[in-house]
């Protein structure tokens, strides 16, 4: 049977079978939305919600990619002078009044080193990547008008908003934004006589982190109700598309880790600001003995990794659940083993609670406890790998669309494979010895969980573009975007492995104090340029992005790459409330593609009689 | 200018682009959307197979020519004899990796390439397997096993602290912004205990305790010294905020917490020079240094392990080196006795808690000094050079009254007229000439009583002593400054026949 004849009359369907949930009775369609400021700003839709979180997250991108490339310029050209850039940084490039030459000083050096990680960690690939799909796909994939609560889920945004606004105001503070590291290790952060940037710039920080938090908290809450509480008819759990198990475990993931976050931030707050000694002992700082003492570093660290492990599946989870639909639905195939899939994505949402130590094998904890991460930590290579073969096995013997969303979907599991296998070298602690804070780290979480998560979310935007903006996004610069980025993001992080694997420490601002780390400037060089080529991809991207919501190739079918899943039963031009009359009632689980011969069939189709009779004999 | 032209080229290439996806889409309009979609289709497919050949080949390629700069694979081999074993950890995790690494991308491109849409066809319904993903949940378990059990194997052979009764030598090392301070335990190899609030900068950079003992022969070296095939077990500590103690030839690394002590074990198996022998072999570690400063000599020449610092601890952070040097057990032996001890230069200064406080090895070290003059005096020719000043023979200010610790001298003059009773002698008391001269006479002719009085107590006869005051009327040194009449203030023990 030939695709291209397949298509359904969803609005007769729904019209006829769909679920009367009395929506207009109440609402009279989109009261709420009147005018602009409640439409575009303030607004309780959860599309638009989920435009702004991308939206925020694409300018939050632009700037910790901007960072990166110029801390790279310092890392592989460190005798080329930055005076051109002197305009926008000032008084953090010094200029030799001999030979004329900029040098970026260590403080910003650090400094954007820090911001880099945060900015792209949390505002990114958390808020940007989770609260965009989250937000969009909740609702529209599992039939709801929109979330639970409306409201919490605009304060999320504006909490967000809020954090954002904060951090951003740090970067122009004096003495610098914080300088510590993502990971804002104390003492080092908690002394603002140890660093500049642990002054006023870790306060902000520490401000800007807490809202943050809160925005997690009141988004995270409202995913998970709304997908226990508001599924349409037929919609069991078990017939839920993978994105939306994704998004619900990271949900509960984000609900239980991040207040364990805020604890170690109020600590921290109180051992700056209040004279208390939770992370403080025996430290002469600057010529004095401090009198704290009794804290301990390490119990800072527990904390912060006890989000922090989970924190990077909050980041892989939504972009392998995104991953997973569109490499279904563009192989027109489905999922391959999907309750392997569902119980790895539960699997690994449970283990990633208990490895967080993992990040501290080096950091003196007792070494007999460091058995039990160790076990916990490659125990989680099991579904990952499943989760791997899942994705190769479906592609096997599928009628696979080349087009940019899905590349990027094949893109990132090659990602994920490239940067996972590293993670069983750190993973186990005793090679974690040599490896541990080198380049070899680096090179790993930014593949397995920087760049695959990059990729899982230009596969969402590319395939979700259409439902977001009602147009597509432009095929051959999609294209040109994802091969720059798919070589370049190899050619910057594949050499770090090599670097790290001679012993060159991650964080340094110059190598040539060192015999031993001094020998990489080719290399490094190498790195900085495909940086910058990768960068002015990702300007291409956003260039793309906005050129395609006013003049983009407009949307005519409302469910134009034939997908099974609900939110192409939606109108074009979706209003608040999603669905004009009737919910959808579904009849079937996501992915019957390629089944009895038709190409797809939706999840609101009835069963045909024979696949009643098949059900049966089950 | 230059900044100006680039933006512009940027920007036309922005442009361009732009431009060139909007021809592409109108033409793929033209042609037929479904048509172009099938040939771009085909395209990307053909794409992805050559990445991925590409890909691979870089990758392997790439390794093959980094090789000698990674771990143990070329003359960097570890100099510890537990790295080893982290490094062969390492190759077999490769190997496994390695494997998988391959099957699943070229698995990953090559169906995306053999799948690829074909117009008419339709994807097959497999949904699942359960005896494949049985299969490949099993496998993936068993090796992760066999890496978890080698694992920790290994790690629990290098981690666990020594057992007490193993010999080590125990250094320190203390991170601080932005530098190491590296303390040796002296001749009797305890650290002594350290206070941070004892810490001064200019006097006491580690806060030692000097009331302890045990710190009084701990020296700070300016390098890592260690004799070659010695356990060595570092404590890692740091003063302000944390560190790394990280020897990336030696696959040690530990954090330095302040307030809370660690550490790290490791035997090393290569010396210095041997290391530089080996390196010497490879053709990029003959190269110059420096080859605008040939006087440098080549890369292997100017080789030396490092210590250096792995935990972002301030601006400084990535320059806090340290030079480690492992030498021969003797030449270990040589070095560390040439070194001196911080507590010398500390000793009765007004830094010094211990002021005033003899300790045994002082008492030790008096008696010598005094043993050593004695036999001077009796081995001389002249009358003039058979006296032996007594150094530590004190009297209160103003007083005859012996002080304390002035009866270890006079029970080192005890020990003597007990073991050499032919020896007779006369003990001389003088003064400065500040005051009266009769006062002085008079003060200095008690002193002596004293001191034969105290003498005669303990059980030398006493015709063997005479005690005679001589006042300020023998001077040995200038009156007029302070330093020559502390000279003069003395008591001296003459040797009249032995």
């Amino acid at each position: 049977m030939a695709n291209d004849v397949l298509t359904y009359n969803d609005d007769t369907l729904i019209k006829e079978q769909g679920f009367e949930d009395h929506f207009h009775d109440h609402h009279d369609g989109d009261k709420y939305q009147s005018n602009f400021v409640t439409h575009y700003i303030f607004s309780m839709d959860h599309k638009i919600i989920a435009r702004q979180f991308l939206i925020t997250g694409m300018f939050w991108a632009l700037i910790g990619a901007a960072m990166s490339i110029i801390f790279r310029m310092q890392l592989g050209f460190p005798e080329e002078s930055l005076t051109w850039i002197k305009p926008l940084l000032g008084k953090w490039i010094t200029v030799n009044a001999e030979t004329g030459v900029g040098t970026l000083m260590p403080e910003f050096y650090y400094a954007l080193v820090t911001m880099h990680g945060t900015i792209i960690v949390f505002f990114v690939l958390t808020a940007g990547l989770s609260g965009t799909f989250s937000n969009l796909l909740i609702p529209l994939q599992l039939g709801a008008r929109d979330m639970a609560s409306p409201f919490l889920n605009m304060l999320s945004y504006w909490f967000f908003f809020l954090a954002s606004v904060i951090m951003f105001y740090s970067l122009f503070l004096s003495t610098g934004p914080f300088s510590g590291g993502w990971t804002a290790y104390p003492p080092l952060s908690a002394l603002p006589q140890a660093s500049t940037g642990s002054g006023t710039g870790m306060t902000l920080w520490l401000m800007s982190l807490t809202f943050f938090v809160v925005s997690v908290l009141l988004g995270g809450i409202n995913y998970i109700t709304t997908v226990l509480n508001l599924r349409t008819k037929g919609m069991s759990l078990w017939r839920m598309p993978l994105t939306i198990w994704a998004f619900f475990v990271t949900a509960i993931l984000g609900l239980l880790s991040f207040p364990v976050l805020v604890s170690g931030f109020f600590m921290l707050i109180c051992d700056r600001s209040l004279g208390t000694s939770f992370f403080l002992s025996e430290i002469f700082i600057e010529g004095a003995a401090l009198p704290n003492v009794g804290g301990s570093p390490i119990l800072y660290q527990h904390l912060f990794w006890f989000l922090g492990h989970p924190e990077v599946y909050i980041i892989i989870l939504p972009a392998m659940g995104i991953v997973s639909e569109v490499l279904s639905v563009h192989a027109r195939k489905p999922i391959f083993g999907y309750k392997a899939m569902v119980f790895s994505i539960l699997a690994i949402g449970f283990l990633s609670f208990i490895v967080w130590a993992h990040h501290m094998f080096m950091s003196g904890v007792n070494p007999f406890i460091s058995n039990f991460f160790v076990v916990f930590t490659l125990i989680i290579a099991v579904p990952s790998a499943v989760k791997v073969f899942n994705w190769i096995t479906t592609l096997y013997g599928g009628n696979i669309r080349l087009n940019t969303p899905m590349l990027y979907a094949i893109g990132f599991v090659s990602m994920f494979i490239s940067g996972g296998l590293t993670g069983i070298f750190l993973g186990n602690s005793a090679i974690d010895i040599q490896m541990h804070d080198t380049y070899f780290v680096v090179a790993h979480f930014h593949i397995v969980m920087g760049v695959a998560a990059f990729f899982g979310m230009f596969a969402g935007i590319y395939h979700w573009f259409p439902k977001m903006f009602g147009k597509f996004m432009n095929e051959t610069l999609g294209k040109i975007h994802f091969w720059i980025t798919m070589i370049g993001a190899y050619a910057v992080f594949w050499p770090m492995h090599y670097i790290g694997m001679a012993g060159v420490p991650r964080r340094y601002y110059s190598f040539n104090n060192f015999n031993s780390f001094d020998d990489f400037q080719l290399l490094n060089q190498f790195i900085t340029v495909a940086a910058i080529i990768v960068f002015a991809a990702q300007v291409l991207f956003v260039i793309n992005f906005f050129y395609s919501i006013w003049w983009g190739k407009k949307m005519k079918d409302k469910n134009p790459w034939k997908a099974n899943t609900l939110e192409w039963t939606t109108p074009i031009n979706t209003g608040h409330g999603n669905w004009e009359g009737k919910l959808p009632v579904v009849h079937r689980w996501a992915y019957d593609y390629g089944k009895d011969g038709k190409d797809y069939i939706p999840q609101h189709i009835p069963l045909t009689e024979e696949e009643k009779a098949a059900e049966g004999s089950h | 200018m230059t900044a100006l032209v680039i933006f512009l080229i940027v920007l036309l290439l922005f442009v361009i682009l732009v431009q060139l996806g909007k021809v592409n889409e109108l033409s793929a309009k033209i042609r037929g959307e479904e048509d172009a979609e099938q040939q771009n289709n085909n395209k990307t497919a053909v794409w992805l197979v050559i990445f991925m050949v590409a890909f691979l080949v870089f990758c392997v390629a790439s390794s093959i020519y980094y090789k000698n700069v990674m771990l143990g694979y070329g003359p960097l081999v570890s100099a510890s004899e537990h790295g080893g074993k982290l490094d062969s950890l390492f190759n077999v995790t490769l190997f496994f990796t390695g494997i998988v690494f391959i099957i699943t991308q070229v698995l990953l491109f090559w169906y995306s390439y053999k799948f690829r849409s074909s117009k008419g066809r339709v994807g097959q319904f497999i949904s699942h397997n359960n005896t494949l993903e049985y299969v490949w949940t099993a496998i993936p378990a068993l090796v992760m096993t066999f890496l978890v059990v080698k694992g920790l194997i290994v790690w629990n052979d290098v981690m666990p602290d020594v057992d007490p009764s193993e010999e080590v030598i125990e250094i320190e090392a203390t991170g601080y912004q932005f530098a190491w301070d590296i303390r040796y335990p002296g001749a009797d190899g305890k650290l002594g205990t350290k206070n941070y609030k004892l810490i001064n900068p200019g006097s006491n950079p580690l806060g030692m305790d000097f009331t302890d003992e045990k710190t009084h022969d701990d020296f700070i070296a300016d390098k890592i010294v260690l004799p070659v095939g010695k356990k060595v077990r570092v404590r890692i500590t740091a003063k302000d905020v944390l560190h790394n103690f990280y020897l990336p030839h030696f696959r040690v690394k530990m954090d330095a917490i302040p307030g809370l002590p660690t550490y790290f074990i490791f035997t090393p198996t290569t010396t210095t020079a041997e290391f530089k022998e080996n390196l010497r072999e490879y053709p990029e570690w003959n190269e110059l240094q420096d080859p605008n400063d040939p006087e440098l000599g080549s890369k292997w020449e100017n080789f030396e392990f490092e210590l250096a610092c792995a935990e972002l601890c301030g601006i400084g952070h990535y320059s806090m080196r340290k030079i480690v040097e492992i030498v021969s057990p003797e030449e270990y032996e040589i070095w560390a006795a040439a070194q001196t001890a911080y507590y010398t230069g500390i000793r009765n200064t007004e830094n010094d808690p211990n002021l005033g406080k003899l300790f045994n090895s002082d008492i030790i070290s008096r008696a010598k000094e005094f043993s050593t003059n004695i036999e001077a005096a009796l081995n001389a020719e002249n009358a003039e050079d058979k006296i032996v000043r007594l150094n530590y023979i004190q009297f209160k200010t103003g007083s005859s009254e012996l002080t304390e610790d002035s009866k270890y001298e006079l029970n080192n003059i005890i020990k003597l007229l007990n073991d050499k009773s032919a020896i007779s002698a006369e003990i001389g008391g003088h003064t400065d000439n500040i005051g009266d001269a009769a006062v002085n006479l008079s003060i200095s002719k008690d002193r002596a009583s004293v001191v034969r009085d105290y003498l005669i107590s303990n059980g030398v006869a006493e015709a063997r002593l005479v005690a005679i005051g001589y006042g300020q009327t023998q001077p040995t040194d200038s009156n007029d400054t302070e330093e020559g009449r502390q000279n003069n203030r003395r008591t001296e023990f003459k040797i009249i026949s032995q």
